[in-house]
């Protein structure tokens, strides 16, 4: 893979037209084939995400003046992100409510995988492709909908009266952080539970029945071999619904009322109607800061204390 | 298999079925309001009627969203597909260094939250004076769309039998014409599984399209707009019915070619 200027070593089976060239120049031509067969997405990533993810970084040490940027590099943007109160607590709200998510999906999501991977027989892809078509209809209309069930006047308080458990109806659902984990965790649980599948399916069969002979009963076969050997496929699946769902945008604004809104809320503000743009791009920079130290963080502790091979 | 293993086999299907049907719930509901003879987007429902469709047809904002939104997600799937290609071919047949973070940072838009890369975006555009439209959007979707076509792609071109290939430079064809005669028919329905997957994509995807769109809305922002007034959201529901027919077309199409070009180049892999 990364035989950085060495002759990679000569490969049988390369058909006849390249095995007569000497080794070194083989490569050289390898090399620069690659190169320049990636060179147009990798422009393209480079000219429209690198750039613009450092123009980012730029512009939140900027000010705005009325119309014009003010390009004398100041802190004073991180100053106000950091210490004003109410920042401070849409960050602090988004990454809890992210936390809560990221744990609910990734639960609710490893039974599903663990029953696709061993039991359901011939029809795996067919449970597989079940499980991804919501995520395919339209996320607006999705979250929306969640309003529908969740409301006052919505399908589960109507039909919890129905069957009587409930007189009067349950107002903790909607407009508040518990719809927007809900929906949430709704609408990320294909990312959870693909992962951990993938992971468990890898699994070697022969290591569960050693497991059994030698005298492990069903618990602790899967405490100590199944699932330590699918925690690859959990923290990819962590680290999947994790890192977005900080930034969500629709959800806080549609079923998260005043009490459920979050940082993106907050960012999309100051790009729009308070048009400071600095401001924005240090709540922006600061929010992908602190996400990504959790990250890490999260891959760390997964690989000092449970060792997963990831 | 044990009586026991038997048993939890069962109360995972119990779970898993339970599982599904939360998955389905918001989905289903989708059409119970579509055709409910009522102002009002809730519960019970009062009768069958299609009158919300027919608001749609003389709604022409609506037309113009929709127009917007093919142009943008036919716009994306062509060029999202050909950087796919170019990825995916440089990495299943290609040994070059830097290669592993290259694609890595390719795939980098699938795990990013879309409001960075929208204000990302936004921002280099306002600097360069550009004016935001449609362009400006389909810029942002092929890059988030490109990762999707690259990873149906890769899997295409990494079952693709290379004795083909070589076959056909042994007989007289050159590299350019071995490609478009030989490689692209064989990895044909990768391909227009990619150009399904990143049309759906774009076609629904709201914030990039939000933040980067001028005068003109694609249809998820005009949604976006419609969800305010109460009024609106029986049509709403309406329109959100032929859009889950839709893109259930689109995702069943994407699932057969994928299928085939399982078949085809007599491999295996998966949609994410």
């Amino acid at each position: 893979m990364s035989a950085q200027g060495e002759p990679a070593p000569a490969r049988t089976g390369d058909g006849l037209t390249t095995a007569a060239k000497p080794v070194s120049s083989r490569f050289g031509h390898e090399a620069r084939g690659g190169l320049l067969m990636v060179s147009p997405p990798f422009v393209y990533a480079l000219l429209l995400l690198a750039a613009p993810l450092v123009m980012v970084v730029l512009i939140s040490f900027w000010t705005q003046d009325y119309l014009t940027l003010d390009r004398t590099f100041t802190l004073a943007n991180y100053r106000e992100a950091w210490t004003e109160e109410l920042y401070r607590l849409l960050m602090v709200r988004s990454l809890w409510i992210s936390l809560l998510v990221t744990a609910a999906t990734v639960l609710l999501a490893y039974p599903i995988a663990y029953f696709v991977a061993f039991h359901a027989g011939g029809s795996k892809a067919l449970w597989l492709f079940l499980i991804t078509v919501p995520f395919w209809t339209s996320y607006l209309l999705r979250v929306f909908l969640w309003k529908v069930i969740l409301g006052y006047n919505g399908v589960l308080n109507i039909g919890l009266a129905g069957l009587g458990l409930i007189d009067e109806p349950l107002t903790f659902l909607l407009y508040n952080a518990n719809a927007v984990v809900i929906t949430l965790a709704h609408a990320w649980a294909p990312f959870a539970i693909l992962p951990i599948y993938v992971a468990l399916s890898k699994i070697d069969r022969g290591l569960l029945e050693a497991a059994e002979d030698l005298g492990d009963g069903p618990l602790q076969r899967f405490l100590r071999v199944t699932l330590p050997l699918s925690m690859p496929g959990v923290v990819a699946a962590a680290l999947i619904v994790f890192i977005p769902t900080v930034g969500d945008y629709v959800t806080p604004r549609l079923v998260g009322g005043t009490d459920g809104l979050m940082i993106a809320n907050l960012i999309q503000v100051q790009f729009g109607k308070a048009n400071n743009a600095p401001l924005g791009a240090a709540l922006a920079v600061s929010a992908m800061a602190i996400v990504g130290s959790f990250a890490l963080l999260f891959m760390w502790l997964n690989r000092r204390y449970l060792r997963s091979p990831s | 298999m044990s009586a026991g293993a038997r048993a939890k086999g069962r109360w995972l299907r119990a779970y898993a079925v339970t599982y599904l049907i939360f998955l389905y719930a918001p989905v289903l509901l989708l059409p119970l309001f579509a055709f409910n003879n009522s102002a009002v987007v809730a519960f019970p429902l009062k009768g069958f009627t299609t009158r919300h469709f027919s608001v749609l047809w003389n709604t022409p904002v609506l037309h113009e969203a929709v127009f917007n939104s093919l142009y943008v997600g036919l716009s994306t799937a062509m060029l999202s597909t050909i950087l796919g290609i170019c990825a995916a071919r440089a990495s299943a047949r290609f040994d070059f260094p830097g290669k592993k973070p290259i694609i890595g940072f390719i795939m980098l838009p699938l795990v990013l939250p879309e409001i960075i890369v929208a204000v990302a975006l936004l921002v280099v555009l306002v600097q360069l004076g550009l004016k935001l439209s449609l362009w400006t959007v389909v810029l942002g979707h092929v890059l988030v769309c490109t990762p999707f076509s690259y990873a149906i792609l890769n899997s295409a071109f990494l079952n693709l039998d290379r004795s083909l290939e070589e076959a056909s430079l042994d007989l007289g064809e050159t590299r350019l014409g071995t490609f478009f005669r030989v490689t692209l028919p064989l990895v044909a329905p990768g391909v227009i599984a990619s150009l399904l997957i990143a049309f759906t994509i774009s076609l629904d995807e709201f914030i990039i399209a939000f933040f980067l769109t001028g005068t003109e809305p694609t249809l998820p922002v005009y949604i976006w707009g419609q969800l305010r007034f109460v009024a609106k959201l029986p049509s709403v529901m309406a329109l959100g019915f032929i859009l889950l027919i839709l893109s259930l077309a689109l995702l069943f199409a994407a699932e057969f070619f994928r299928r085939r070009s399982e078949r085809q180049t007599g491999g295996q892999g998966g949609f994410l």
